[in-house]
């Protein structure tokens, strides 16, 4: 294995986020921490419990989801597009490197730097709600295992996506919405039937309550069912990365 | 001795037993396995443009072959399929003795490619991106090594720099530190000087030179023909993707150049003698120039012949120059064949 040329590639982007830490941090706490303020702090004192808890604090897991998901796949399509973009990917590609060890490097710095931000986002919503961890290894677990599928996700769109455009497109018109619709602000519970059952076809459902449940032991659908549909996920990104690497989609000719 | 010191102290032996293993073979003159081999290859694109066909190629150890050709020729196709950056349709290609495909990793290790375009990170410093480069082909950490690189390269005092605030040159010049940075034993220089000025050109050619002394083979593509004839050992020209010929250099120019024979006569001539009918003789426009062209391979009896039947004819000549084609003249004669 070549770890030289892994620790190079995450090296070099973790470099990356050093050099744009205004853009890569501070950005995403800033905005986040608004969401504290505003439905937190203040609309959420005006809001009932959900499910006991609080409404500033029912919606942090959500809101570090939303920022986790957004990062993860930008960090990742940004990382592994702009090479293609400005051609330096010649040298990844002539280099002794496996499909693997590429991913290792692109992934593994991109899923680091959401890491980073979902922790900072917690402490810094410390400021504004007060909240607890209940199970804080599987808090920990959700993280890191959503930070990687969602880093795949955004390697992948990085491959498929010709331009600045389509970078754009996934995040914004697909992974936001469902976020948003995927419980953020809510339990499904509080939704008509039909849009219960709706909603379960979301993904982001299973990863926000069971993301929940490790915070308040609270959550709309079974955690085991949450893991299952995040490993699920991760299976399903994995063997498209594979596929891309074995035909060399938009990256060999 | 744990795995990383052995493999720096590899890394350290590798280009002594490079010199060693070119000095051998050039003076032996025994075959020995070439560093790149292309054997049958063949690249069909996917909108079904053939680009290369039936490929086959040996580039011997410590050598600097030129592959010439004419845009679109299929040069940089050649490259890149051997460096693992476009997939090959059909055919086997070697490098190093390694597979490119089956062996990739071994293979790889042994290329340095510098491209066409300036393709650099913008924002990093000359020193990262070149010790990235190292690191990616799976080497040790060496600052010892980039040192030395970059100030052959005259790019030490540059080396804190972003390479955006690097001229043009300079960018150059960052390409092929990041190809030299893992000790390579085959370097790839894709059009190295394409817009470069007259003092980094000759600045490269020496540390091509350097780099042959120390046992690298070098491939050049170029559209400069004086440059592979400068420094070329043996040419290869490649026209819509067919090779038509390699051969040595000066075997090459000796073999398909031509030599001219220039006399400027005393008085002028309205045209060409009818004694000198048969010959290959041209007169110029204003006729005080008869031009012979001969084969550089032929015997010399035609020049003797002419100035006899000259001397004979009482024409009188006051100069006599010779001169003999270029390359790049012999090479605008293969690819309009």
């Amino acid at each position: 294995m070549n770890l030289y040329g892994v620790r190079a590639i995450y090296k070099f982007e973790m470099a990356r986020m050093r050099r744009t830490l205004m853009q890569s941090v501070a950005s995403p706490v800033i905005s986040t921490s608004l969401y504290f303020v505003v439905f937190g702090s203040a609309i959420g004192s005006r809001m009932g419990d959900i499910d006991n808890i609080s409404y500033g604090a029912y919606i942090i897991p959500g809101l570090v989801m939303l920022s986790l998901l957004m990062q993860s796949i930008s960090n990742a399509s940004f990382g592994i597009y702009m090479p293609k973009f400005s051609g330096t990917i010649y040298e990844v590609l002539s280099a002794p490197v496996s499909y693997v060890e590429v991913v290792l490097g692109y992934v593994g710095a991109a899923a680091t730097k959401s890491v980073i931000l979902g922790i900072i986002i917690l402490i810094t919503a410390k400021l504004f709600v007060d909240y607890d961890v209940l199970h804080p290894f599987w808090m920990f677990a959700f993280l890191v295992l959503t930070a990687i599928t969602f880093s795949l996700f955004g390697f992948i769109i990085g491959i498929w996506a010709d331009g600045f455009e389509k970078l754009q497109i996934v995040p914004l018109m697909i992974v936001t919405p469902l976020v948003f619709l995927g419980g953020t602000f809510y339990s499904i519970d509080m939704l008509p039937e039909v849009w219960q059952t709706i909603s379960l076809f979301n993904p982001v459902v299973y990863l926000i309550s069971g993301f929940r449940w490790a915070f308040y032991g609270v959550s709309d659908v079974h955690v085991g069912i949450s893991v299952g549909m995040t490993l699920l996920f991760l299976t399903a990104c994995m063997v498209a990365v594979w596929w891309i690497f074995k035909t060399g989609y938009r990256l060999r000719s | 001795m744990g795995i990383i010191a052995a493999k720096a102290k590899l890394s350290k032996t590798a280009p002594v037993m490079r010199k060693y293993r070119a000095l051998i073979h050039r003076q032996q003159d025994t075959p020995v396995q070439p560093d790149i081999s292309v054997k049958h290859l063949n690249k069909v694109y996917a909108d079904g443009f053939s680009a290369l066909k039936d490929i086959n190629l040996d580039i011997k150890p410590g050598e600097i072959f030129a592959l010439l050709g004419p845009n679109g020729a299929g040069k940089t196709t050649l490259i890149s399929i051997i460096c693992g950056i476009v997939n090959l349709s059909d055919g086997e290609v070697k490098a190093a003795g390694y597979d490119i495909v089956k062996d990739y990793r071994r293979a790889r290790e042994s290329i340095g490619l510098v491209p066409q375009e300036l393709n650099t990170d913008s924002f990093e410093t000359v020193w990262d991106a070149v010790s990235f480069s190292r690191g990616l082909f799976g080497k040790p950490p060496a600052p010892d090594h980039i040192e030395k690189v970059l100030k052959d390269l005259s790019l030490w005092d540059k080396r804190n720099n972003r390479i955006m605030s690097l001229s043009g040159g300079m960018k150059r010049r960052v390409m092929i530190a990041k190809a030299l940075s893992h000790e390579p034993r085959i370097l790839f220089l894709d059009e190295p000087t394409a817009g470069v000025d007259v003092e980094l050109r000759r600045d490269m050619w020496e540390m091509v030179r350097k780099l042959r002394a120390n046992g690298v083979t070098i491939i050049l593509t170029t559209h400069y023909i004086e440059e592979a004839e400068e420094m070329a050992d043996r040419i290869g020209v490649i026209r819509e993707g067919e090779i038509i010929l390699v051969e040595d250099k000066t075997r090459l120019m000796s073999k398909l150049g031509k030599k001219e024979l220039r006399l400027h006569l005393q008085n002028p001539l309205d045209k060409i003698p009818g004694q000198l009918a048969l010959e290959p003789v041209d007169l110029s426009e204003d006729g005080y120039e008869l031009i012979y062209t001969f084969d550089s391979q032929q015997e010399q009896a035609g020049v003797a012949r002419l100035l006899r039947t000259l001397g004979e004819m009482g024409i009188e000549f006051r100069d006599i120059q010779t001169r003999e084609s270029s390359l790049e003249e012999i090479f605008v004669g293969l690819v309009n064949e």
